[in-house]
């Protein structure tokens, strides 16, 4: 099946609607605003519906912060999962596309998705939490993330439109995971850093291989190259440079003596070996 | 607290007001406030909801009662904004369906259980083993399309297991009817009890009505369509409970002594301190209501209101886990079904049901589909590797095992 838009009849701009569109204008002319101001006055009333200080909830301790961001990724990689299910629907539904995706592929992602939920439901329970609470950035992340499904499970959108949704996935898992490996890592959990760097390289390789599969869909594949594909966006002392080495704070430090940022080792000196994808 | 239905005056009709600001308040919290907070605010939606339900079709049956019925009803419209305003923004549709399939089984394993007339518990008993179903398929829903655990709405306190599957619920409709209770003799309980679950199963209907097409994939919007179809049922089903032969007046009363005890129950029971106060509020605003209502019944019926209305409520809805109870009645009831008003065992259903729901469930079974192989787990059936096995195509099956 075609995975690009069709042309056809769209009533939505004002071209479409021929004449009525001025009359509408002329009617706002003619009807002025019945109260003065902009849309700040919207901001006025939440303002003072924050100032109120009610929160979504708490985080139960122990170590309530860790505990909240690690109840936040095994929240996502399970909706994660729930997304790869549907979106290896999409390829039985509509067919592969050159440069696309295989179902193999798609089954790999998955499977790493399985698998990173396995590891941070183990660490919650290692840490004496409850890996079946929603934590407050669970909750957050839900909210954020409410319209991936209805992508996905759209029966209208096709493959190449589900990956548009996948995307914004992995972008959110490859800024999560990031924070995440930090956290653990100030916090003395040298397992966990190690288990959430070893996330980090799948979803690396997760965006890497979204991005071309998306970039092949379009036909844009000439101007970007697989460069393209390869840059991300980071967090502030991400510990992943832009190739996706994984980035010692050693390293960072030495860098940021040489002005370098947080684009740390980007000389390759003491380099750890673990590649993203 | 004691609440004197005849005597007690509550705040008067014109005191009774609000602003904009008021209606819409902090909404309770999903993740910290007990479920059953969650399980009031939407019985209570739902019996404000009625409320207006009832006010306008008397309005359009009786004029001389206009006047009184708009002025109540107006503040009707604002209890009922916020009460329903007090669902907060991140409890999207389908976790907000769960809280409703909790009201449906807790709210009515209370009833049923306190129901003195023992056919009317019949019905609710029988209603109770179906929409304990619902929770089911939606939970299914949820964790298949989302990757969510229903457990975390519904806090432990109800099973999410197989009740009488809802692929046997579709009934024909002259099977969802039952025999109505007698007004000159029935407990005042028992109308309490039946305009109670008969406004929680409108607003069920009407909730998955407008929330159905939001959903995008296939099998969520049959699923609502199917339940939605099943809601219907119940507002027949409990409907025809309720006396066709009492007043306008008379039902208009009851409805306000209904809102009265329902408030009072969730006062009785509610932790949240600031929507405890919404609670105490709303019950003195419907104790003013029964005031203005007992008048106008008095002087046009020449009746005594006490006639109608007991001088204290009975004891309240309990808001509390009914595993046992509820458990019970799976086992000795599961197979039910209805030949016109008469329970009978599904063997026996009547021609007219069993060609119906063999057409509506032709094409497939949308409650089936959902909950294929389905068991609940904490966390998601997703923590199971055998079942993500089973979850993937055939192919990709073979190429994981």
């Amino acid at each position: 099946m075609n995975q690009s838009p069709q042309q056809g009849s769209n009533r939505t701009g004002i071209t479409a609607a021929g004449g009525l569109a001025e009359a509408m204008i002329a009617a706002t002319r003619q009807f002025p605003p019945s109260s003065p101001g902009s849309a700040l006055a919207i901001a006025d009333v939440r303002i003072a519906y924050a100032r109120e200080g009610e929160s979504f909830g708490e985080a139960p301790p122990p170590s309530a912060l860790l505990l909240d961001k690690l109840g936040e990724r095994l929240a996502f990689e399970r909706t994660g999962a729930r997304l790869y299910e549907a979106l290896l629907s999409k390829h039985r539904a509509y067919g592969a596309f050159p440069g696309g995706p295989r179902a193999d592929d798609v089954l790999h992602i998955l499977h790493e998705e399985y698998e990173h939920a396995d590891m941070l439901e183990r660490t919650i329970k290692d840490l004496g939490g409850d890996p079946t609470t929603v934590t407050p950035s669970a909750n957050l992340a839900a909210s954020v993330a409410a319209g991936l499904p209805q992508v996905l499970t759209d029966p209208r959108t096709n493959l190449l439109q589900s990956l548009e949704a996948i995307v914004v996935a992995e972008l959110a898992d490859n800024e999560c995971w990031t924070a995440l490996a930090q956290l653990a890592r100030q916090a003395g959990q040298e397992a966990l850093t190690e288990g959430c760097l070893e996330a980090i390289g799948h979803e690396r390789d997760h965006l890497r291989k979204v991005r071309l599969w998306i970039a092949a869909g379009q036909g844009r594949t000439a101007e970007g190259g697989e460069g393209a594909a390869d840059e991300f966006t980071f967090a502030e002392n991400s510990p992943v440079d832009r190739e996706g080495y994984v980035v010692s704070e050693e390293e960072r430090a030495e860098a940021r003596e040489a002005g370098g940022g947080s684009q740390a080792g980007k000389s390759g000196k003491g380099r750890s070996k673990r590649r993203g994808g | 607290m004691a609440i004197n239905l005849l005597r007690d005056t509550g705040t008067p009709l014109e005191q009774q007001r609000f602003t904009w600001r008021d209606l819409v308040q902090a909404p309770y919290s999903k993740l910290r406030d007990d479920a059953f907070t969650r399980v009031r605010v939407i019985l209570m939606n739902g019996i404000e909801s009625e409320a207006l339900r009832f006010s306008h079709a008397c309005a359009r049956m009786n004029g001389p009662w206009q006047a009184a019925l708009a002025q109540v009803r107006r503040v009707e419209q604002h209890q009922q904004t916020m009460v329903n305003w007090l669902n907060p923004a991140d409890q999207d549709p389908l976790e907000t369906t769960i809280g409703f399939e909790q009201v449906a089984i807790e709210v009515t394993a209370s009833v049923a259980e306190k129901e003195p007339d023992p056919y009317l518990a019949q019905v609710f008993r029988f209603g109770l083993l179906e929409d304990f179903d619902h929770l089911y398929r939606y939970s299914a829903l949820m964790d298949r399309l989302m990757g969510k655990d229903a457990s975390t709405l519904v806090q432990s306190y109800s099973d999410i297991v197989p009740g009488r599957p809802t692929v046997v619920e579709h009934r024909h409709p002259l099977d969802d009817l039952r025999k109505p209770y007698d007004r000159r003799r029935a407990a005042p309980l028992t109308k309490l009890h039946a305009l109670t679950i008969m406004a929680g199963e409108h607003q069920t209907h009407d909730y998955y009505m407008t929330i159905g097409p939001l959903f995008a994939d296939p099998v969520a919007r049959q699923l609502y369509a199917e339940i939605a179809s099943i809601e219907e049922q119940h507002v027949t089903q409990y409907e025809s409970i309720i006396d066709p032969g009492e007043t306008w007046l008379e039902k208009w009363l009851l409805h306000e002594a209904g809102e009265v005890y329902n408030y009072w129950s969730c006062v009785e029971s509610e932790e949240n301190p600031r929507i405890r106060a919404v609670w105490e509020r709303f019950l003195d605003y419907e104790l003013g209501h029964v005031r203005v209502v007992a008048r106008l019944f008095e002087e046009t019926e020449g009746r005594d209101a006490a006639e109608i209305l007991p001088e204290r409520l009975p004891e309240p809805i309990r808001y509390a886990s009914h595993r046992d109870f509820v458990r019970e009645v799976l086992r000795r009831e599961l197979t039910l079904s209805a030949v016109g008003a008469e329970f009978v065992d599904r063997e026996q259903e009547s021609e007219a049901t069993r060609t119906y729901r063999d057409h509506m469930n032709s094409e497939g079974s949308p409650s089936e589909t959902v909950a294929a192989g389905y068991t609940w787990r904490p966390g998601t059936e997703l923590t199971d590797p055998a079942t993500r096995v089973r979850s993937l195509p055939p192919e990709a099956e073979r190429r994981a095992a």
